[in-house]
């Protein structure tokens, strides 16, 4: 009768207290509504792979030898082998993209460079923290504010940390609407905050629609070449979606694809959320620095609008430089609701809506500088 | 704390922001060049 019991013998207090954390995604996800889609399969996925001799992972069995597991499987080949998962998601996220209120006012690029300075921030810090840099450049990619960018970045860097940065990117990402407000208000003032901004949107003709997603391709390729394979599938799905004679792919992508994507993913990432890699105590430390990131990001956004306010005739309220981060809509959202916390006439949410697309474009760009740049400075460490 | 890997990650924080706002800044020139090509053609009219 062992065998009937001889597993739960090997529950460790690491395992359960997984259990406890995949418990609270799944909370997370359903109760407060935070990032579903991906927290829910993470939970589920973070209770399966910590089930002593689980059968979602690879197994040695005597008699028959190693057997494989599903979950560890779709890890190797959707993730560690070709990083495909994240990638094709971007397919998806590119075909949900209208890059019309960014189009009719290109001035707003900027904020979504500017916006990812937390990203390096945070690589910093990290390294203050004791992290190598291969690590710590995983863990400020948080700050891009992207998980499918965040996850590839780390696992092509191939940190240790690929489960606890997901998790943080995720869940900072579902907190934008209470993180963004606070780190606001701790550098604008109330009549910073209250600067209206006119909406004269310029004329986009469907050829500069279509135009556009090539001509960044080709642009991040030749300056950031690393930055292709995000960048890219990025903008073919957008260009699936702005052609116009490929309107069921382009719902494909939207929907089935992106949703199928998004299933897996979170499952798949739970595979680096064993008791053995996550419960450690840079796993906590990991998680307040993706909150610094978050935080940088939405700093460095609006100093860089006040910064450009000096030079500027027409202002631009601040706030929207906090909206160049990637959290699509959530962060346009924050910059509107402040907006007419401060005055109630004056509406944002175009212009916020353009540096947050901005900022789509931005952080895949910065996954790619650092793929780019990393391995230079691997090679100099030898 | 690793004083190597701080000045490492300084450099990288400069060169990055510079690669980006170098990507973005050139996507702006050009998306300006392509609006002032195209703008005069409205959505409507090319339907």
């Amino acid at each position: 009768m062992e065998f009937l019991y001889q597993n739960i013998t090997e529950i460790t207090w690491q395992a359960l207290l997984m259990w406890v954390i995949g418990g609270i995604l799944i909370y997370l996800a359903i109760k407060k509504g935070m990032e579903p889609a991906l927290l829910l399969p993470l939970g589920f996925g973070a209770i399966l792979v910590n089930l002593p001799l689980s059968g979602v992972l690879n197994q040695m069995t005597e008699g028959i030898g190693e057997v494989n597991g599903i979950i560890q499987w779709l890890f190797h080949v959707g993730i560690e082998a070709s990083e495909a998962m994240p990638l094709l998601l971007f397919i998806g996220i590119g075909a949900m993209i209208d890059f019309g209120p960014l189009l009719s006012n290109p001035k707003l690029l900027l904020f979504g460079a500017a916006a990812q300075f937390g990203i390096f921030a945070t690589i910093f810090v990290s390294t203050l923290f004791g992290f190598d840099l291969r690590d710590a450049a995983s863990i400020g990619i948080i700050g891009a504010a992207d998980g499918p960018t965040s996850i590839l970045v780390s696992q092509v860097l191939k940190s240790s940390y690929v489960g606890p940065i997901a998790v943080a990117a995720y869940s900072y990402m579902a907190l934008v609407p209470i993180i963004q407000p606070i780190a606001i208000k701790l550098v604008t003032t109330k009549k910073e905050r209250a600067i209206r901004m006119a909406y004269n949107p310029k004329n986009v003709s469907k050829t500069a629609k279509i135009l556009f997603p090539i001509l960044v391709t080709v642009i991040a390729g030749l300056i950031a070449p690393a930055s292709v394979a995000l960048v890219g599938f990025l903008m073919f799905g957008n260009l699936i979606r702005e052609c116009g004679v490929l309107n069921s792919l382009s719902e494909t992508a939207q929907k089935e694809l992106a949703n199928l994507i998004t299933l897996l993913l979170g499952i798949t990432i739970s595979f680096s959320m064993r008791a053995s890699d996550f419960v450690t105590f840079n796993t906590f430390i990991i998680m307040v620095l993706g909150l610094c990131a978050f935080v940088f990001d939405t700093m460095a956004g609006v100093l860089f609008a006040k910064f450009l306010n000096l030079f500027s005739k027409n202002k631009v309220n601040p706030m929207v430089g906090a909206a160049g981060i990637s959290a699509f809509p959530m962060s346009a959202r924050v910059v509107q609701k402040l907006g007419l916390e401060a005055d109630n006439q004056n509406f944002l949410l175009m212009h916020a809506v353009g540096a947050n697309v901005a900022g789509q474009i931005a952080s895949v760009v910065a996954g790619g500088v650092i793929l780019g740049l990393m391995p230079k400075i691997l090679q100099m460490l030898g | 704390m690793n004083t190597i890997n701080l000045m490492l990650s300084l450099g990288l924080m400069w060169k990055g922001m510079l690669a980006i706002f170098v990507v973005i800044i050139v996507v702006f020139l050009v998306v300006n060049l392509l609006l002032r090509v195209t703008g005069n053609k409205s959505e409507d009219s090319e339907q």
